[in-house]
């Protein structure tokens, strides 16, 4: 086992080790400086940035949605987490020197071509379908798969599985059929 | 910024930081890993999950933190972890490791940026409806695997160690 991949990156066991420590401070951190245990979590971010922004158009509308007010919509701990993913991975990878522009993906390119308009339809759509199941699952990969698998919740268990089974059968549908 | 913000802040860009040395942000590793064909995910979100529960498990047996399970409710659970796969699979990006690709150059996580925030749109406006209808299936509440299996977290623990363990030597042997 390499501690280092080829492009500068780390041996994903030892970033994901690293991770797991990053989640227990986050837990403890949380706890102490801010009175409630707060756990990695990403997907509810959206949610908060989707009622800022119709606050402009529509206010009223999202005083009166009930999911707003559940939400309660506002720039708080869990959203500067989002923000300072950006960050952290902008640092990293200018460091290694493995940030790099890109407006199509390979794999993508493989079986699709090299349009960034059918790439920026896919994103889109997929990008509503997935939010909208994160939403009423009650998590994404960070929520429910990191954060519920190390807090051994039921509900975080299967919705892994959900995600990953069905997650493999869309992507064979979707992308299996390039000759590889 | 207040105190919650900048903690925020701060967890998030160690959050970025590993999730982009993992090389776990770019498309091709998450639909390598839809595909079978890439097990670096599995290997980063593995080891996390293995290391954390330890801390989190110990930390709330004594008391410092508290657990907070998300609901087993099975029509959401079921039906919104269906959905997101769909999704995830089609967009390449899950909602974490969107904003991660965007930071490091991978600009096309823009447009799944946008999608998301558009799903989070209408699933306010479909709130009520669910409420109504899937939500209401049936809820198991907020619960944990060793309340549920009447098996304490101290033996559930090994198990999960054991099952990663073997499927890292797994993905090594067969080169994933």
């Amino acid at each position: 086992m390499k501690w280092k991949t080829e492009d500068g990156g780390w041996s994903p066991y030892l970033a994901g080790a690293l991770l797991g420590l990053l989640a227990i401070a986050s837990v403890l951190a949380t706890t102490q400086l801010l009175g409630k245990t707060s756990y990695l979590g990403a997907s509810t971010t959206f949610v908060r940035a989707a009622g800022i922004l119709e606050q402009t158009i529509a206010a009223d509308h999202v005083v009166s949605n009930a999911y707003f007010t559940k939400t309660k919509v506002r720039v708080d701990w869990q959203f500067m987490l989002v923000i300072g993913i950006v960050l952290g991975a902008f640092i990293s990878s200018t460091m290694d020197k493995s940030f790099r522009l890109e407006s199509v993906p390979p794999t993508w390119k493989e079986r699709f071509g090299p349009s960034i308009g059918k790439r920026a339809v896919g994103a889109f759509v997929g990008g509503i379908i997935a939010m909208i199941g994160a939403r009423l699952a009650d998590g994404c990969p960070s929520g429910h798969g990191l954060s519920g698998m190390m807090q051994l919740s039921v509900s975080s268990f299967v919705a892994l599985v959900m995600f990953f089974g069905v997650g493999v059968l869309v992507a064979r549908i979707v992308y299996g059929r390039r000759a590889s | 910024m207040n105190t919650g913000q900048w903690l925020g802040l701060v967890t998030g860009v160690l959050f970025g930081f590993l999730l982009q040395k993992g090389r776990v942000l770019r498309f091709d590793k998450q639909i390598g890993a839809l595909l079978l064909k890439d097990m670096t995910i599995f290997k980063f979100m593995l080891s996390a999950i293995m290391v954390g529960m330890v801390g989190i498990l110990l930390l709330s047996n004594f008391g410092i933190i508290t657990l907070s399970h998300k609901p087993m409710n099975v029509g959401a659970v079921l039906i919104g972890g269906a959905l997101f796969g769909a999704g995830w699979a089609i967009m390449g990006f899950c909602p974490g490791t969107s904003l991660g690709a965007l930071g490091e150059g991978r600009w096309h996580a823009v447009f799944a940026i946008i999608g998301m925030v558009a799903g989070a749109a209408v699933y306010a406006e479909l709130y009520p409806f669910l409420k109504a209808t899937v939500l209401t299936w049936k809820d198991f509440g907020k619960i944990g695997m060793p309340e549920t299996l009447g098996i304490s977290q101290w033996a559930i623990l090994p198990i999960f160690w054991v099952g990663i363990i073997s499927l890292f030597f797994l993905f090594e042997k067969k080169k994933l």
